[in-house]
């Protein structure tokens, strides 16, 4: 072999850069999230929980359309209950700790939904009124 | 027709994975069995041909020259493309593999009024090359943050940069459209350019074919066919594999085992493949050696040890009396080495 003085370590470099997520995490697989459930106790939301796991961003997405750029405030009713089209007026009135419902998968998932620019989760709320 | 040969055979992968792994059991060969394989001959295939290519000698000093060597102290040399010395191979090298440099050197010859032939730098191939490789690079690194964890702030930072429009949610990725965009300009350029169509072979159509179809597949999996990708399950299954404890204990959707199966396919492939080049870049002779071989003896490898060099000086020493004999002249006379012995 020639030249082993520039080789060897180009492909160790090579192997460490593909082997990154093995010696980052150490072995060591992070826990599973588990989101909290309403601790209202509630147990039925606009759709399945299969659905909510995966779509919800784009049910809130189209929400957020519907209400901010259509003027569409339609009320949905599931099974007889009425949900006003909003992430504080429906989904934190049951999920009500941002904590410890969206941050915990987002966390896990490196996820940085732009919600939170505008919104203001419900313990920020209380916070803010006390200052007014 | 020769693409048709790569569609197909990346339709027949799409269906291998699609309906195979809705098969109960299967999930564990698509999901784990399959891409534990493909990374092993992924490292494994690539560092053995580095080790082959690094076993070949390299018997003539052949850096490719596009410019004006180094001369007398008046005349400017190009010191980046007629390197002397390692500080500019270097510069060369760096620029070759971070800005496809030589790509520039890509021409179209045209035939204007006079008649007069010029041939021109076409720099379209380089412009898809860069916006490909750098998109697909940007999409590798952030799929990290599915098998890292704590995600570290830099990997938060390019996620962000590449979502920075906010359009939809989940948020839409540039470099998603840029490498759509690389792949169809550059599998365009195969068919539409007469020469580089005449020369194009299945080898050439298929990497490019899978990349668009793995590119594809992400796509829909993120933004349309949704049932049953949970992100969190994904990585889940993707931190198992990182950790040596894979685990599939929910329902994924066919479209993850898709897109999964084709990148495993990726990975198996490319050692075998031009896709190489990614290695070979730094391995070629052409580019990674110095021109001064006027400065410098390149030895060759192959040279037997025990043939010593043979000056003139010393052939003329050893042939002389034959020389002369024969009437060729000599540098020193017969009887001056003569009268020396």
């Amino acid at each position: 072999m020639y030249n082993k003085g520039t080789i060897i370590p180009g492909l160790i470099i090579f192997v460490l850069f593909v082997t990154f997520p093995i010696w980052f995490n150490g072995l060591k697989a992070a826990t599973v999230p588990k989101p909290e459930l309403p601790p209202g106790g509630e147990k039925k939301c606009v759709e399945s929980v299969e659905y909510m796991r995966a779509n919800h961003m784009q049910l809130l997405n189209e929400w957020r359309d519907n209400v901010l750029r259509d003027g569409n405030r339609t009320v949905v009713t599931v099974e007889g209950k009425d949900y006003r089209k909003g992430l504080q007026q429906a989904c934190m009135q049951c999920h009500s700790n941002k904590e410890k419902f969206c941050d915990s998968c987002h966390t896990y998932a490196a996820v940085k939904p732009y919600c939170w620019d505008c919104h203001l989760s419900p313990k920020e709320a209380v916070s803010k009124e006390e200052t007014h | 027709m020769k693409y048709a040969f790569s569609f197909l055979a990346v339709i027949a992968l799409i269906l291998i994975a699609g309906l195979g792994s809705q098969v109960p059991g299967m999930q564990y060969l698509f999901g784990i069995v399959i891409p534990y394989l493909a990374i092993m001959l992924f490292v494994g295939g690539f560092v053995y041909r580095v080790i082959q290519w690094a076993k070949s000698p390299v018997p003539f000093s052949i850096p490719t020259t596009c410019g004006q060597g180094a001369s007398l102290d008046f005349i400017k040399q190009d010191k980046l493309d007629c390197p002397t010395k390692t500080s500019e191979v270097v510069a060369r090298m760096f620029l070759e593999i971070f800005l496809f440099r030589s790509l520039f050197r890509n021409t179209k010859s045209e035939l204007h009024d006079g008649p007069k032939i010029t041939y021109e730098s076409s720099k379209w191939l380089w412009l898809f090359a860069l916006l490909f490789h750098y998109s697909f690079l940007l999409i590798v690194i952030r799929h990290m943050r599915l098998f890292v964890d704590p995600i570290p702030f830099w990997l938060s930072a390019i996620e962000s940069v590449d979502s920075m429009l906010q359009i939809g949610a989940p948020t839409l990725y540039l470099s998603s459209l840029a490498l759509l965009g690389g792949i169809v300009l550059l599998f365009g350029r195969r068919l539409i350019n007469p020469q580089v169509r005449y020369i194009s072979l299945n080898n050439d159509y298929f990497p490019l074919v899978l990349i668009f179809a793995i590119a594809v597949t992400g796509i829909l999996m993120r933004y349309f066919l949704r049932t049953n990708i949970d992100i969190v399950n994904i990585k889940n299954l993707a931190m198992g594999l990182v950790t040596f404890s894979p685990v599939i204990n929910v329902k994924i959707g066919a479209i993850f085992y898709i897109h999964l199966f084709l990148v495993s396919t990726l990975l198996a492939y490319f050692p075998f493949s031009k896709l190489m080049h990614m290695g070979g870049v730094f391995m070629s002779p052409t580019r990674n050696m110095a021109n001064d071989s006027r400065a410098k003896r390149h030895i060759n490898p192959w040279n037997d040890p025990t043939i010593k060099p043979h000056s003139y000086a010393g052939y003329e020493d050893e042939f002389r009396e034959f020389m002369v004999d024969a009437g060729i002249p000599v540098e020193k006379e017969l009887s001056a080495t003569k009268d020396e012995a």
